[in-house]
């Protein structure tokens, strides 16, 4: 089946290092992606936004701090604030977070260490643009790599917007609640710490972050007919 | 003007810095309680009174500087 491919941001920030690993993982999915330089103050025109993993302006002040203002992220929250679809991965949940687009934030890992491990997440809501290919319960393997990962969860997120868990056990960093990941009120911006674009090859350990990927590709597709 | 501003963990907040620094220095054989780790940023700012630049810096703490969630700030001016 040939179908029109949905075209993805994938924004570059000096020290972002997954964004290559983001837009391959996008593309064989059957998105066309885009690699947007974080001194762009405009986005082109795309279905749907990544901010990738890394260490932005070098983590320094704290995760995300520097990199929420930059010009191509002021255009990333007026695309969100349209009801664009916004994905940030691992550093890009940190930036989502002190850009205020997602609830809470990332603080160091309660380990102090750097953790890099395949973890187990639960799926806890299969009904998003980010888990659509998911089941509710399913348990995917996705590995996480970070020293700031721990989620501090505001005393009224709601459950709903808790769309992965670690598995019973498998919490690698002591965020509140073993949130995973989390979604924005309105449902279209979401961040997680696992990243599922080095799990889209079972050859590489594991398949499964192909699901939230591929998810995420179907959305911005809908989205596409609609713009079009 | 020179200014100084503290900003620390809030009260109740998880600080495993602090917690990694009390047990090293109890391991050093310092009977101390509860350490808490944060950070001190040096300013120079552009302002007429000590008045101005407080008001300035405190902005630059809410956007900036610290993130409200989770850490307090001090400001101090030097005359």
């Amino acid at each position: 089946m040939s179908e029109v491919a949905p075209r993805i941001a994938v924004v570059v920030f000096p020290g972002s290092n997954d964004d290559r690993d983001a837009a391959w993982a996008l593309t064989a999915l059957g998105a066309e992606s885009r690699l947007v330089w974080h001194a762009e103050d405009e986005l082109p025109e795309v279905d749907a936004v990544v901010l990738p993993g890394g260490f932005s302006y070098g983590d320094y002040l704290r995760c995300g701090a520097i990199a929420r203002f930059s010009p191509a992220m002021k255009a990333v929250t007026a695309f969100a604030n349209e009801g664009g679809l916004v994905l940030g991965i691992c550093n890009g949940f940190q930036i989502l977070c002190e850009a205020g687009l997602l609830p809470g934030l990332l603080r160091p890992n309660a380990s102090l260490e750097f953790v890099c491990a395949d973890v187990h997440i639960r799926v806890e809501r299969a009904d998003t643009p980010f888990s659509s290919r998911c089941e509710v319960g399913q348990e995917l393997v996705i590995p996480v790599k970070h020293g700031e990962g721990c989620y501090h969860a505001p005393d009224d997120l709601d459950d709903d917007q808790i769309v992965f868990r670690y598995a019973e056990g498998a919490n690698p960093n002591g965020s509140e609640r073993d949130i995973a990941g989390v979604i924005s009120a309105n449902g279209n911006v979401l961040g997680l710490m696992p990243h599922p674009e080095h799990a889209v090859d079972p050859l590489l350990g594991s398949g499964d972050g192909a699901l939230v990927l591929a998810s995420l590709v179907d959305a911005a597709r809908e989205r596409l007919y609609t713009r079009a | 003007m020179r200014a100084t501003v503290l900003v620390r963990p809030k009260a109740g907040i998880l600080d495993p810095q602090g917690e990694a620094v009390e047990s090293s220095l109890r391991q050093l054989g310092f009977p101390v309680g509860e350490a808490r780790v944060g950070r001190v940023i040096d300013l120079d700012v552009r302002a007429a009174t000590a008045e101005e630049a407080r008001g300035e810096i405190e902005r630059m703490c809410e956007r900036l500087l610290a993130n409200p969630l989770i850490e307090s700030y001090e400001i101090e001016v030097a005359e």
